[in-house]
C-alpha cells in the first residue's frame, strides 16, 4: 500500500488540480449535453480545437485572457459543426463524434503548419500564460492551501461552474428545458418550445467548457501545442458523463478521482517507474471505477 | 428518415450540393496556405495513382488493404450491433505480437511468418474478446470499453519497443528487423506485398460467414433486432465473443500484416499516426455498412491519404489536409445517408439487466 505521507504530499495535492481541471470542464460540458439528450462523444476534439485555440489566441493578443476566449470560440465553432450535422440533418451522433475527432486532429495540425510553419509542436515564449492564482491566508492552511491556492484560474471556474451547474439544473428555466429536452422531448414541444434549439444551446455551453478545458491544458499547465495533445481525456470525460448520467456535483467528485490518479502516477513517475505506465493509469483507473460503480449499482438493484 | 424521392433530379441536387461543398472547403484551405490550384490537383493525383512504376499508386493500394482490413473489422462487429471501436488497441497488440515472433522464433521463413500471423490474430482476439468481457460481466459499455483499451495497448506496446525489445543501435523506439525469410513477398516486379490477397481472403471469408452460415445469420439477426434474438433463445454472450473474437483476429492480422509485409519491424506508433483503425470506421460508416462497397471505400479512403501526401510535396499543402477532407466527407455523406442508428443502440449496452 502507499503511504499516508506519499498521500499528503503537498507536491501531490498541489498538483491535482492541474490533472483534475480538463476532465472536470469537459466532463461538465458533456454533462450539458447528455442532459439535453444529446449523445455527444467528440468532445476529445473540442478540446483539442480548444487546446490549439487557446496557443492561437495567448501568443496574437499576448494575454492569457484572449487565449481562453479564442478557445471557448474554437469550441463553439465544433459544437456549431456539430449541432448543423446532428441537429439540422440526421447525422448520428456517434457518426458525427468521430467525424468532429478527426476534424479538429487534421485541422489543428494543418493550421499548426499553415500559420507557424512548424509540424508536430509549436512553443515560443510569445505565448501568454495563465499565472497561477495564490489565495493569502488560504495557502497557508495545509492540504487546503495545497489544493485550494496556487491554482490556474480555470480551475476555480470549473468548481464554480459544477456548483452553479447543479441549481441551474434545479431552478432555472433554461435547465429545466434541457432536462425537458432530454427526458422528455415531446412534452417541451406542447410546452411551444423547439428541443432541437435547447439542445443548440447545451452543445454551445458544451463547446465553451471543452475549450477551456483544452485551453487549461496548452496555456495554464504548460505554454504549447502539441499534436493530439488532449491525449484521450475527451474519452475520460465521456465516462465520467456516463457514469454520473450528467449530473455535475456527481461529475466533480468522479473528476476528483481521475485527478487524483493521474496525479499519483505522476509522482509514480519520480520514483523511477516507465513513463508509458503512469501514461496508461488514468484508462485503467477509468476502467476500474466503470467495473467498480456497474458492481455497486448490481448490489443495489438486488438489493432493492 | 430518407426524404421521399421525386426523381433522378431530386436525388442528384442534395450530392451535387455535398460536392460543391467539399470542393470550397478544398480551396479555402488550399487559399490559406497560397498553393496553387493546378499544382494541387496535379499532386493529388500523381501522388494517390502515379509515381515511376506506379510506385505511388502501389502505396495506395498497400495502404487500402490495411484500411480495408480495419474496415472488416469494425463490419464484423457493426453488423452484429457490437459498437467495438477498439480496433487500433487490437490492431497495435496484433503488430506487436507479430513482430516479436517473427523476430525471436527460431525456424523456417515461411513458418515464422505462418507463426507470426496466427499469434497476431490470437492476441488481438483476445484483446477484442477482454472487451467484450467487460461488457458482458462487468457492465462496462463496449463503446466505451474497448475505446479505453486502446490505450493501455498503446504504452505497453511503446514500454516494449521502447525498452526491453528495443533496437538499441536505431537510435528510435523500435523492435529489431524481421529476418528476410520471413517477409511477405511483394508481387513481381512491384514495390506492392502480398498482404492485400490475405485482406481479401478475410473478406470473401467474412461476407461469406455473415450470409451463408448459421452462427452469421444469427449474429446478424443479434445485430438487427436484439429483443428478438434473445427472445427466440439464442446464445447471445457466446455471439458476442464470437463476434468480438474475429473482429479482433482480422485487425491481428492486419498487424501481421503491416510488420511483415510493410515496415518488416514494430516502431512506436506506427499503427497508430496513420489512424489506420479510424479510417477502417469511417470507411465501413460512409458506405452504410453494405459488405460489398466497403473495399471501394477503404481504396476512395487510402487514395486521399496518399493523394494528400502527394499534395504536400508538390504543392507544400500539409498532409493533414486528407484528414479534415475524411471528416468532411463523412459529416456530409453521413448525414445525408442517416442509416445508421449507432447511438439508439450503445445506449442501451450498459444496462446490467440486458447483459
Amino acid at each position: 500500500m502507499i503511504a499516508l505521507d506519499v498521500l499528503l504530499d503537498p507536491a501531490l495535492l498541489q498538483s491535482i488540480p492541474r490533472f483534475l481541471t480538463p476532465i472536470l470542464l469537459a466532463a461538465l460540458g458533456g454533462a450539458l449535453c447528455e442532459r439535453a439528450g444529446v449523445f455527444n462523444i467528440g468532445l476529445e476534439g473540442f478540446i483539442l480545437t480548444g487546446a490549439f485555440c487557446a496557443v492561437l489566441g495567448a501568443f496574437f493578443f499576448g494575454s492569457p485572457v484572449m487565449g481562453a476566449i479564442s478557445a471557448m470560440a474554437g469550441g463553439v465553432l465544433m459544437a456549431l459543426i456539430f449541432a448543423e450535422f446532428h441537429l439540422r440533418r440526421p447525422g448520428d451522433p456517434i457518426v458525427v463524434s468521430i467525424a468532429i475527432n478527426l476534424l479538429a486532429a487534421g485541422l489543428t495540425l494543418y493550421l499548426l503548419s499553415a500559420i507557424f510553419g512548424v509540424t508536430g509542436a509549436f512553443r515560443d515564449p510569445g505565448i501568454q500564460g495563465f499565472a497561477m492564482i495564490h489565495i493569502p491566508v488560504v495557502r497557508d492552511i495545509p492540504v487546503i492551501g495545497q489544493l485550494f491556492s496556487g491554482q490556474s484560474p480555470l480551475y476555480y471556474i470549473a468548481l464554480v461552474v459544477a456548483v452553479a451547474m447543479h441549481f441551474f439544473f434545479r431552478f432555472h428555466r433554461l435547465g429545466l428545458r434541457m432536462r425537458a429536452a432530454g427526458e422528455n422531448p415531446q412534452g417541451l414541444v406542447v410546452g411551444g418550445v423547439d428541443p432541437r434549439i435547447v439542445r443548440l444551446y447545451a452543445l454551445v455551453a458544451c463547446g465553451m467548457l471543452c475549450g477551456l478545458a483544452g485551453a487549461q491544458l496548452s496555456i495554464a499547465n504548460v505554454t504549447l501545442f502539441v499534436d493530439n495533445m488532449s491525449a484521450g481525456r475527451g474519452w475520460i470525460a465521456v465516462v465520467a458523463v456516463l457514469l454520473t448520467r450528467g449530473n455535475p456535483l456527481a461529475v466533480l467528485g468522479i473528476a476528483l478521482v481521475f485527478g487524483f490518479v493521474d496525479s499519483l502516477s505522476f509522482r509514480v513517475q519520480g520514483y523511477g517507474a516507465p513513463q508509458q505506465f503512469t501514461d496508461m493509469m488514468p484508462y485503467l483507473a477509468t476502467l476500474a471505477v466503470l467495473i467498480g460503480l456497474s458492481f455497486w449499482r448490481k448490489t443495489r438493484q438486488t438489493r432493492a | 428518415m430518407m426524404a421521399t424521392d421525386t426523381g433522378f433530379a431530386a436525388r442528384l441536387g442534395p450530392w451535387v450540393a455535398v460536392i460543391a461543398w467539399l470542393f470550397a472547403i478544398l480551396l479555402v484551405l488550399m487559399i490559406a496556405v497560397g498553393a496553387s490550384l493546378d499544382q494541387a490537383v496535379s499532386g493529388f493525383f500523381n501522388g494517390a495513382f502515379g509515381g515511376r512504376n506506379s510506385a505511388y499508386l502501389m502505396t495506395t493500394i498497400g495502404r487500402s488493404a490495411l484500411i480495408i482490413g480495419m474496415a472488416l473489422a469494425v463490419l464484423i462487429s457493426f453488423r452484429a450491433g457490437l459498437y467495438n471501436i477498439g480496433g487500433e488497441g487490437q490492431l497495435v497488440v496484433g503488430g506487436i505480437v507479430a513482430a516479436l515472433v517473427g523476430i525471436y522464433l527460431p525456424g523456417p521463413g515461411p513458418m515464422v511468418l505462418a507463426v507470426g500471423i496466427l499469434a497476431a490474430m490470437a492476441a488481438a482476439s483476445l484483446w477484442a474478446v477482454l472487451a467484450g468481457a467487460l461488457q458482458v460481466y462487468l457492465g462496462v459499455p463496449l463503446l466505451i470499453g474497448s475505446l479505453l483499451l486502446n490505450y493501455p495497448a498503446r504504452y505497453i506496446s511503446s514500454y516494449l519497443v521502447g525498452h526491453p525489445f528495443r533496437d538499441v543501435a536505431a537510435g528510435l523506439p523500435q523492435t529489431h528487423m524481421v529476418p528476410q525469410g520471413a517477409w511477405i513477398p511483394n508481387f513481381p516486379g512491384t514495390r506492392l506485398d502480398m498482404g492485400i490477397i490475405l485482406v481479401l481472403l478475410a473478406a470473401v471469408f467474412t461476407i461469406v460467414y455473415a450470409y451463408r452460415t448459421v452462427p452469421g445469420y444469427r449474429t446478424r439477426m443479434n445485430g438487427l433486432a436484439p429483443d428478438f434474438a434473445r427472445a427466440s433463445g439464442l446464445p447471445v454472450k457466446r455471439l458476442v465473443f464470437q463476434t468480438l473474437a474475429m473482429s479482433g483476429a482480422i485487425a491481428g492480422l492486419v498487424g501481421a500484416i503491416a510488420v511483415f509485409g510493410v515496415h518488416y519491424r514494430f516502431s512506436d506508433g506506427m499503427l497508430v499516426q496513420p489512424l489506420y483503425a479510424w479510417t477502417g470506421i469511417i470507411a465501413v460508416l460512409m458506405v452504410g455498412m453494405v459488405p460489398w462497397a466497403v473495399p471501394l471505400s477503404g481504396f476512395f479512403f487510402a487514395a486521399v491519404q496518399t493523394g494528400a501526401a502527394g499534395m504536400e510535396r508538390t504543392a507544400g499543402i500539409p498532409k493533414e489536409i486528407g484528414l479534415i477532407m475524411q471528416a468532411a466527407i463523412i459529416l456530409f455523406v453521413a448525414s445525408r445517408l442517416a442509416v445508421v442508428n449507432l447511438a439508439g443502440s450503445a445506449r442501451g449496452e450498459g444496462n446490467d439487466d440486458r447483459a
